[in-house]
């Protein structure tokens, strides 16, 4: 079986997927990627018919090599990466062979960068999953001197690939349905907290969000004595006094503060890789707008797929060409005129 | 301003693929039936298409996918069987298992316990004598993976949390607030007060049955000494509990 080598780990490296939905009636929230489209946009580079089990790397990557001829994809928040020292573009997908060092560094923007190998991470499973879900104490923090089994890729000979990344690095707007809580907040206190300027706080991890804004804080009129009930993935709930916080892919599964409403899944990875200090703003969409917005996971792939394009390296970033193209016995000479890669 | 009431049980929207059937907005034994109650009547005779069926403490969630059944016609059709008849007056459905689980009370395992007496108004004896002498049902599982919500105990002990949360608390902890219990499965922080503590562990990954108890599982607290739960403490997360099967 191909493994992966870390030689180097930044500080939160984790196994994600798309997690563990459905299991609600245990209390286990689904957890998986903070930033779900980038292991769509990886399925997509790498031609693959669904999300594979990718390395989350939160501001720092790490060093890799593998021992099989292997394909990644590096995803999601662009960070400083270069193989046997070129540099190497982000997002793209490329061949890693056994000899090379991927070296991967700070995040140049946003916070999670993915590393997702063609074949996948073949960790062991748990209830349909490999992600590492760290609240509940399931799977670790990857560290140095690890290896991790990965399953074959699927078509190794396929050409390196880029796309135009979803702009979601910098903050911006999130989109909120209205939840079973959000009638508890008067219409001035509605209009106030969509007119307020927000920042993403200091106080962020894989469970929550906090935002931060100058001015009163948003209470809920009629929260005293509310049972604790369900919460999401995607909520905003006012702690305290009325202090927004975003609940993210690890976040509790029942809660007893008041909740404005959900952030479309479409604007999660948004708040996910919206750095320290990035402006944010909250805007709540009618309920038919919201269910208007659902895309299945398969439809989700279908379209970035189409925004998939060759990647053409720069000769001088590549230190050995004709080494390069002689190990491109990997390859077949033609992959970049092929069409019957997905 | 406290809590203004709805009139009937309400159906309102919970993320892109939930719907929520509300029957109260504050927690009470009537709406924890009618929650138990209505959760099992929806399991098996939802349409195609539904995911899951969840309760809390006065709410039901049904998940579904949309790409197979839409929010209007699940609505609809939820409503209809809210309103069928008055979930509020339903007795709990009869509890599939019934556990036993060993506690010990107050000292180390329960730093709290003289506390929360003082504040529901009873002696530490009486509160223990309750709690141990309650039929608790599990109303609900969530917050952190296999947490139960244990309740409802007699209405002295309707103790609001503390105002400060309590940074770290032992897996295996017993803890009040509000006419329930919850037992925690790893350590947590908690804004509960601690009355008590367990060797078995609701949730364990590692175990062949990671979760044990499901919502609706009856359960009885048997007071054993701080010694005697240290000595039940195993891998395996079990700490004398036994778990008669009913139906």
């Amino acid at each position: 079986m191909a493994r992966l080598t870390i030689h180097r780990a930044g500080p939160a490296l984790s196994v994600q997927d798309l997690g563990r939905p459905g299991h609600l009636s245990e209390g286990l929230s689904p957890g998986g990627a903070a930033d779900r489209l980038a292991l769509f946009e990886a399925a997509a580079l790498l031609g693959l018919p669904a999300v594979v089990p990718a390395i989350e790397m939160a501001s720092m990557g790490g060093r890799f090599s593998t021992d099989t001829p292997m394909r990644i994809a590096l995803t999601g928040a662009p960070m400083k990466a270069a193989l046997d020292g070129a540099p190497l573009p982000w997002p793209s997908s490329l061949l890693l062979l056994p000899g090379q060092m991927l070296e991967v560094g700070g995040a140049t923007a946003g916070i999670y960068g993915y590393l997702t190998p063609a074949g996948g991470i073949a960790t062991p499973e748990w209830l349909g999953s490999r992600a590492a879900h760290l609240v509940i104490g399931v799977g670790r923090p990857l560290a140095a001197g690890e290896s991790l089994p990965l399953g074959p890729d699927p078509a190794p000979n396929a050409p390196a690939q880029t796309l135009d990344p979803e702009p979601r690095f910098a903050g911006g707007t999130l989109r909120l349905m209205p939840g079973p809580q959000t009638g508890l907040f008067d219409a001035a206190t509605l209009e106030r907290i969509q007119a307020t300027a927000f920042t993403r706080s200091a106080q962020a991890n894989r469970q929550g969000i906090r935002l931060d804004h100058e001015g009163d804080p948003f209470p809920a009129a009629g929260a005293k004595g509310l049972a604790s009930d369900f919460i999401l993935t995607g909520d905003v709930q006012m702690i305290g006094e009325g202090i927004p916080f975003v609940l993210m892919a690890e976040c509790q599964t029942i809660g007893g503060y008041p909740r404005l409403g959900t952030v479309l899944p479409d604007d999660l990875p948004k708040i996910a890789q919206a750095p320290m200090g990035a402006g944010l703003r909250l805007a709540l969409v009618p309920l038919e707008e919201a269910d208007a917005l659902w895309q299945s996971d398969d439809t989700r792939l279908r379209a970035l797929r189409k925004r998939v394009r060759p990647l053409i390296r720069d000769p001088r970033d590549i230190p050995d060409l004709l080494g390069y193209q002689l190990i491109g016995g990997m390859t077949r000479g033609d992959d970049l005129d092929r069409k019957d890669i997905p | 301003m406290s809590v203004i009431e709805a009139t009937g049980p309400e159906v309102l929207p919970l993320g892109q693929d939930g719907v929520l059937v509300r029957f109260s907005r504050t927690p009470s034994s009537e709406a924890a039936g009618a929650v138990l109650a209505f959760a099992a009547a929806m399991r098996g005779t939802l349409p195609e298409g539904t995911i899951e069926t969840v309760p809390s403490l006065t709410s039901v969630l049904v998940r579904f996918d949309p790409a197979r059944l839409g929010r209007a016609a699940l609505a609809e059709l939820l409503a209809q069987r809210a309103r069928s008849r008055d979930w509020l007056a339903a007795p709990l459905p009869a509890p599939p298992r019934r556990w036993s689980v060993p506690v010990a009370f107050g000292g180390e395992a329960g730093p709290q316990l003289a506390e929360f007496a003082e504040l529901a108004g009873i002696s530490e004896t009486r509160l223990v004598e309750e709690a141990t002498g309650t039929d608790l049902r599990v109303l609900a599982i969530g917050f952190t993976a296999g947490l139960p919500y244990l309740g409802l105990l007699p209405p002295d002990w309707d103790v609001p949390r503390q105002p400060q949360l309590t940074k770290q608390v032992p897996a295996g902890t017993v803890a009040a607030a509000v006419r329930q219990l919850v037992v925690f499965p790893a350590d947590s922080a908690t804004g509960w007060r601690r009355i008590g503590r367990t060797a078995f562990r609701p949730f364990l990954q590692a175990r062949a049955e990671p979760f044990l108890l499901r919502p609706g599982d009856a359960m009885r607290l048997v007071r054993v000494s701080e010694a005697e739960m240290a000595a039940l403490e195993d891998a395996e997360g079990i700490g004398g509990a036994t778990c008669e099967v009913v139906s």
